[in-house]
């Protein structure tokens, strides 16, 4: 979230569209209809009437995977209507910026496409620099290759007419939702959008949400109380297990994993170090190489030296180009290629894609180690039904874990909220923490490689590994301090700017990421946490102060929100150019003449209307502002519709490229496609309730929600049921061209059919909670029925758009 | 440490006379309370309170946990009345908290372990597990241990040992998966953010 739960009570319009949150989120609910008291208009748009929808003002019902079409049609609206927010779009985006000559989009394709290897050379999607190294800007917007003219030319495609044949969407409801929306792009309006799974699980997830982006940019809605971009993430710690980076692409903090072909720290370094020549531009990545050499110190402290590259070259390197997210994983492992998997607090046999595919890639394991506390579907593989455990060779462990409430330790929300858990039990029998099973088990192999060595044992051997308290428990606040950072020598920070020096001693905590060095002097497990102690060792995410000083929930003083305590992002761009609040009723921050008063500002320097020393507002971006030309994208820099995976039509009504040209194809036997096939001719969304959670692996061994919400079913329009001739409650199958799930019926008026390309389209739904092992008639997964395929930036998979077939039992 | 979930709650959990507890939405005078609910209330009064945040979603509501002071059993679990983003609310998952607490029997207690081609789980001890494990992560890796890739370039990966999840653990504990896969050399890596 670029914004945080509370604040959604601060928004005009909210504009739910990828997300029941009344029922996924039921808290984060209680905000969006605390703004609906004070006067707020709350749209759904979801292809199901869900009980989002009603206590929304409007639900507009879309077809699943056409998201892009829905909300290319709003920006081709607000430029059409000139509804947009000028002076933030002129002053606070790339807008102005000249695009390379070379740049151009014909029938679907961006300049620089490579259609045997599916990706771009995006040589041409740059910007036109002046003498300086600095980027040309046309104020007046009029520049034939502005980005705003671009943008105005891409999406004058998207009009009502195309738009409503590809979402199924009439052109009043676009209408008035464009209406509705686009009115927050005045400078006292705000709007914000909550999404959730529903944009993120389809081959342009990404682009589902940076068209919103683009949106919000458009409006002014960036920066703001009641605005944003509010992704309301479904577990418990996704946002600390992102930033902690249990990614094959990242290091905590957003680092990169470094690639085969970066031999030299310098040379890594160099490649991720942005470099900005315009001095009104902060690019706060020009701190990066201070970030990541504290990180590799924390890892290795005193054995990670200059000389050799503060332990670089221990670091494993992915291959360039070459991706290992969860479905490549399977797919390898199906290739028998893996030969040891970990499976920690997850249920991956029930919620990765193509199940099938999956439960058959884990019989080829050598061995698997799985920490939990309750047993599942993945533990069991090898006793799944039609499995014959005798045949399988795999070694498997299944160590009992501590549950949240039985361990210490911090935990972080959608809002970046870094929030302290105390221990309240021990756990019961053997069961530990999942931290200490990790410690033990590395501590073990550890002493392996110091007595009989191995392959770049030194990454190993010379890692810093003294997590255990002297009674051999999980010692949580050594690790919680080793994250947030330590000086590992006495330090003397200067800070020209205030004329202060500070001497910090050596095992002191870091106070901030502002002091971490790239001389080695700092270890830092992860930048963007640090700060949450103070230097003299005060845990930060422990506060519990309710004070509210604008009366906008911001909080300030409960737990520490990451970066440096800021609870909006880009705030700076809630004010002018002179740091006045653009709505000084929503006063989060405002420029006080010599200093910033209000939320944790991003950064000290004083507003951009100071050419000496101001600063533009979006200063992780390498030029200072929102990128409405966004060239970091894999299939270009403006959004573009394109068909899902599997789809009803047999080509995309925008293009003749059918689906999204960057997408990854898995070609596995096992990886069956069926599109615009008669065979299954119904379009499938997956969710899931309120009662269960994920792949059910923790709700559906517990009694009282296991009897709210007993077993898979189907949901099924009344049209679509007439015409199958299925009755509320009957047993059916559906059926995709990888499996079958059997399940419950159940007829509803949720779905409507929807009037595509001049023919009629059916959707049907279903849950993803259940799974074969318990409860034993629950019915199996629904991710049996769903194609090895996903967003072409993230590898999220397109669980909410793929064709089935349904049939009575 | 020790945290008292009410201004009206003292740090030894007791309460002032005549205050009315909400913790069921009500105003529970406990004059006029059922005595079965008197009697719940009166064992929170004097338990020991200890907060935590919900383990599902990512709201992150905070909830209270009121834990036996003689048996060290925690015996109720309800929403966190001073968190500002629940308010002491809690939706259907939160609300049964209580049953991931040890007074679920299908909870594992035990280190569980299957032979290959075994047909049965046999309950094993820690040492049995660590030692095992760190010889089949070390036999696993120095076998398929990729030093320099095609080109000779130096990688010091290791492609054949994956790794899943987890975001349902504390972000200390994310940390050290992180670091423990990297210093292993792994690169399948991945957990739930991806999905």
């Amino acid at each position: 979230m670029t914004n945080h739960y509370c604040d959604l009570k601060n928004a005009d319009v909210i504009l739910i569209m990828g997300s029941n949150a009344a029922e996924h989120h039921p808290i984060a609910f209680k905000w969006i209809l605390r703004a609906k008291e004070q006067g707020a208009t709350l749209i759904h748009v979801d292809p199901r009437f869900t009980r989002t929808s009603a206590r929304c003002d409007f639900h507009v019902p879309l077809r699943s995977g056409t998201d892009i079409a829905f909300l290319g049609g709003m920006i081709n609206y607000i430029l059409e209507k000139n509804k947009y927010f000028k002076d933030y779009v002129v002053n606070y985006t790339n807008a102005s910026f000249i695009v390379n000559s070379g740049f151009n989009f014909k029938d679907g394709l961006f300049s620089g496409y490579d259609a045997k290897n599916r990706k771009y050379d995006k040589s041409t999607w740059v910007f036109d620099a002046d003498g300086g190294g600095i980027p040309q800007r046309d104020t007046s917007l009029t520049h034939p290759r502005s980005v705003f003219q671009l943008l105005k030319k891409h999406y004058s495609r998207y009009t009502l007419d195309k738009v409503s044949s590809i979402t199924g969407v009439s052109q009043e409801n676009l209408l008035k939702v464009y209406e509705i929306y686009a009115s927050t792009g005045a400078p006292d309006k705000a709007g914000t959008e909550c999404y959730a799974l529903g944009w993120t699980h389809h081959t342009v997830g990404s682009q589902n949400i940076r068209t919103m982006s683009i949106i919000q940019l458009l409006l002014g809605n960036m920066g703001i109380a009641g605005g944003g971009i509010n992704a309301l993430r479904g577990e418990p710690n996704v946002q600390g297990s992102t930033d902690h980076a249990i990614l094959y692409n990242v290091l905590p903090g957003y680092l990169k994993t470094p690639s085969s072909s970066l031999g030299t720290l310098d040379g890594y370094l160099k490649k991720y170090t942005p470099v900005s020549k315009d001095p009104q531009s902060a690019n706060y990545y020009s701190n990066y190489p201070k970030f990541f050499v504290s990180f590799l110190k924390s890892l290795w402290e005193g054995k990670a030296t200059k000389g050799n590259e503060f332990g670089y070259h221990w670091l494993p390197k992915i291959e360039e180009g070459k991706h290992y997210s969860t479905m490549h994983m399977f797919d390898r492992m199906y290739e028998d290629k893996i030969k040891g998997l970990f499976v920690i607090g997850a249920n991956t046999a029930v919620s990765t894609p193509n199940s099938n595919k999956v439960r058959k890639a884990l019989q080829n394991l050598d061995w698997m180690v799985g920490e939990n506390i309750f047993n599942n579907e993945t533990h069991e593989f090898w006793r799944a039904p039609d499995v014959d455990p005798a045949k399988i060779k795999t070694e498997c462990f299944l160590l009992p874990a501590a549950a949240s409430m039985e361990k210490e330790g911090s935990q972080s929300n959608s809002g970046r909220w870094v929030q302290w858990k105390y221990k309240a039990a021990e756990a019961p029998g053997d069961a530990i923490p999942v931290g200490e099973i990790e410690i033990k088990i590395m501590k073990a192999v550890k002493e392996l490689y110091e007595k009989e060595g191995g392959p770049n044992a030194e990454a190993i051997v010379n890692l810093k590994w003294d997590y255990l308290d002297d009674k051999g428990s999980f010692d949580v606040m050594k690790v919680a301090k080793q994250i947030n950072g330590v000086f590992l020598e006495d330090t003397v920070i200067e800070d020209k700017a205030k004329g202060t020096s500070t001497v910090f001693k050596k095992g002191q905590l870091v106070p901030g990421f502002g002091n971490l060095q790239v001389d080695g002097k700092t270890a830092c497990g992860n930048w963007v946490i640090s700060g949450s102690y103070t230097a003299d060792g005060i845990n930060k995410m422990q506060s519990r102060g309710k004070e509210d000083p604008t009366g906008l929930g911001l909080f300030p003083n409960w737990s520490y929100a990451w970066p440096v305590n800021r609870r909006i992002l880009y705030n700076r761009a809630s004010c002018d150019i002179n740091g006045k609040p653009y709505n000084p009723k929503r006063n989060i921050l405002e420029w006080k003449g010599d200093k910033w008063v209000g939320d944790v500002p991003d950064g000290p320097w004083p507003p951009m209307a100071n050419k000496a020393q101001g600063k533009y507002p979006f200063i992780m971006q390498k030029d200072g502002l929102g990128a409405l030309f966004g060239p970091g994208m894999v299939e270009g820099p403006f959004p573009e519709h394109y068909e899902p995976l599997e789809s009803p039509l047999e080509s995309n009504p925008m293009s003749s490229q059918r689906i999204n040209p960057a997408a990854e194809i898995f070609n596995s036997e096992m990886d069956k496609v069926a599109s615009a096939s008669e065979e299954f001719p119904y379009v499938c969304t997956t969710y899931s309730c309120t009662e269960h959670w994920c792949s059910g692996a923790l709700t559906r061994w517990q009694a009282w929600l296991l009897e709210a919400m007993p077993e898979l079913y189907v949901e099924i329009g009344e049209e679509l049921a007439k015409h199958l001739k299925i009755k509320n409650g009957q047993r059916v199958k559906v059926v995709s061209a990888r499996g079958e799930a059997p399940c419950v019926a159940m007829v509803t008026k949720r779905f409507k059919p929807f009037q595509v390309e001049g023919k009629t389209v059916h959707q049907v739904g279903m849950p993803f909670n259940y799974g074969w092992l318990y409860p034993k008639d629950g019915g199996d997964s629904t991710n049996v029925l769903t194609p090895t395929v996903g967003d072409a930036n993230t590898f999220c998979p397109e669980y909410k758009a793929f064709m089935v077939n349904v049939a009575k039992l | 440490m020790q945290i008292t979930r009410r201004g009206f709650l003292s740090l030894s959990g007791a309460v002032g006379g005549g205050v009315a507890l909400s913790s069921l939405g009500l105003n529970l005078n406990p004059t006029r309370a059922h005595a079965d609910e008197l009697g719940k209330m009166n064992r929170i009064k004097v338990a020991r309170q200890v907060t935590t945040i919900c383990c599902y979603c990512s709201v992150g509501c905070g909830l209270v946990c009121s834990v036996d002071k003689a048996t060290g059993k925690i015996f109720n679990i309800e929403g966190d009345a001073d968190h500002p983003i629940n308010e002491g609310s809690l939706c259907a998952k939160g609300a049964g908290f209580f049953d991931l607490t040890e007074a679920n029997k299908h909870r594992l207690t035990k280190v569980l372990y299957r032979k290959p081609y075994g047909t049965e789980w046999e309950e094993k001890d820690w040492d049995f597990a660590l030692s095992r494990i760190a010889r089949l992560i070390k036999d696993t890796r120095d076998k398929d241990f990729v030093k320099r890739n095609s080109k000779g370039e130096l990688v010091n990966r290791c492609e054949s040992i994956g790794h899943y999840g987890s975001s349902n653990v504390d972000n200390e504990e994310c940390w050290l998966i992180t670091v423990k896969s990297r210093a292993l050399g792994l690169v399948y890596v991945d957990h739930q953010a991806r999905v």
